[in-house]
């Protein structure tokens, strides 16, 4: 019996891996692969491994979900009404794929296995628990925080720049001296989005972009060569990031005709 | 139901993974193809732990990690190709010729 449900499930495995990447349409492309997730898990569970087998269908049902949502966002033919044969290097994927799987038969059949089956009648849950929160504690909580990083990272890399500016406000660096521009490599700016801000009222909650924050300083700048007699302390903080303090000190609305901010003030 | 016969499908599944990863165009596709050789090697894993560990919980560990692992390179490859295509335009492999443009 079980090792029926095993070739099986086996087979439904290879067999949905396979037309994963031989149907034409994306969607039934994901969910042929969470098919063959879905048999995975099922093996992993016919091998007492509840806990793996059961969040592998979990996981990877969501997971799947998720690729189909990005198959419709970002790619063409979804529905796979016409043929659809986005390949290159064909011969040498096959040629690799099916090496792959000769060698690792190969590796399997020569290899002597050694052969220590589960006991019977172990309690295999249990057992993982108290590893998990026991021994493997550390390597448990290091997925945990690889995990966070990822999703940190994720966010980072498909945000765009938003309410609070793009996602490298605050890292630009200060100024190799008072009033200059960032230190480091030069931001591209996109322009257009103009300095919001330029009364004191007003700056503590602004919308401040970066390329804002860049005008900022070239204006700053422009006007520490005409005033000289400006205190260096107020030039710190025009160079610092303390963006908001920048924009609300006074003097910059009343210097520097050219500025986006005496423009924009008035809207507010 | 025998470990052999648990390797050779597990490497069956990294094979047509493999395949996938190689030949495919598409960002996404070609993700698949990652998720399909980790799909194999998770079936692995499990296989090892329930046939030569005697229930050892630290097999049990490893097929964790591939799990985490998976989850990771769906994020990070999700978010990249929002990256590329918000900054290119591109979605496949052919129109990324250099890593800066």
């Amino acid at each position: 019996m079980t090792d029926l449900a095993f070739y099986t499930l086996s087979a439904l495995a290879i067999w949905s891996g396979w037309r994963v990447f031989r149907v034409d349409s994306m969607i039934r492309a994901t969910f042929a692969l969470m098919v063959s997730f879905i048999a995975v898990g099922g093996i992993a569970l016919l091998m007492s491994a509840e806990f793996i087998g059961v969040a592998t269908v979990f996981m990877m049902a969501v997971e799947m979900m998720v690729m189909a949502l990005f198959m419709v966002m970002f790619m063409m033919n979804p529905a796979g009404l016409n043929p659809m044969r986005m390949v290159h290097q064909y011969g040498l994927s096959i040629g690799a794929g099916f090496a792959a799987f000769v060698g690792l038969t190969v590796a399997v059949l020569t290899t002597n296995l050694p052969n220590n089956p589960l006991p019977a009648g172990r309690d295999t849950l249990r057992d993982l628990g108290i590893e998990l929160l026991g021994q493997s504690m550390l390597i448990f909580e290091t997925a945990g925080v690889t995990l966070l990083a990822t999703m940190v990272g994720a966010v980072v890399l498909s945000s765009r720049g938003g309410r609070f500016g793009d996602t490298n406000e605050g890292a630009v660096p200060p100024g190799l001296h008072p009033g200059g521009a960032p230190a480091g490599r030069k931001v591209e700016t996109g322009g257009g989005h103009g300095g919001h801000g330029g009364h004191g009222a007003h700056a503590g909650h602004d919308m401040i972009m970066e390329d804002a924050d860049v005008k900022d300083v070239d204006t700053h700048q422009s006007h520490d060569e005409a005033e000289t007699d400006e205190p260096a302390a107020a030039n710190d903080e025009h160079a610092g990031h303390t963006h908001h303090t920048a924009t609300s000190d006074p003097t910059s609305d009343k210097i520097a005709p050219g500025d986006p901010h005496k423009t924009h003030g008035t809207e507010h | 139901m025998t470990l052999t016969a648990i390797l050779i499908v597990s490497a069956a599944l990294f094979g047509i993974g493999l395949f996938g990863a190689l030949s495919q165009k598409s960002f996404v596709m070609l993700m698949m193809g990652l998720e399909m050789m980790l799909n194999g090697t998770l079936l692995a894993a499990v296989g090892f732990w329930a046939y030569t560990l005697e229930g050892a919980p630290s097999g049990q560990l490893l097929a964790i990690l591939i799990m985490a692992v998976m989850a990771v390179e769906l994020a990070i490859g999700f978010a990249l190709v929002v990256a590329v295509y918000r900054k290119r335009q591109a979605d496949v492999i052919e129109a990324l010729g250099t890593l800066k443009q």
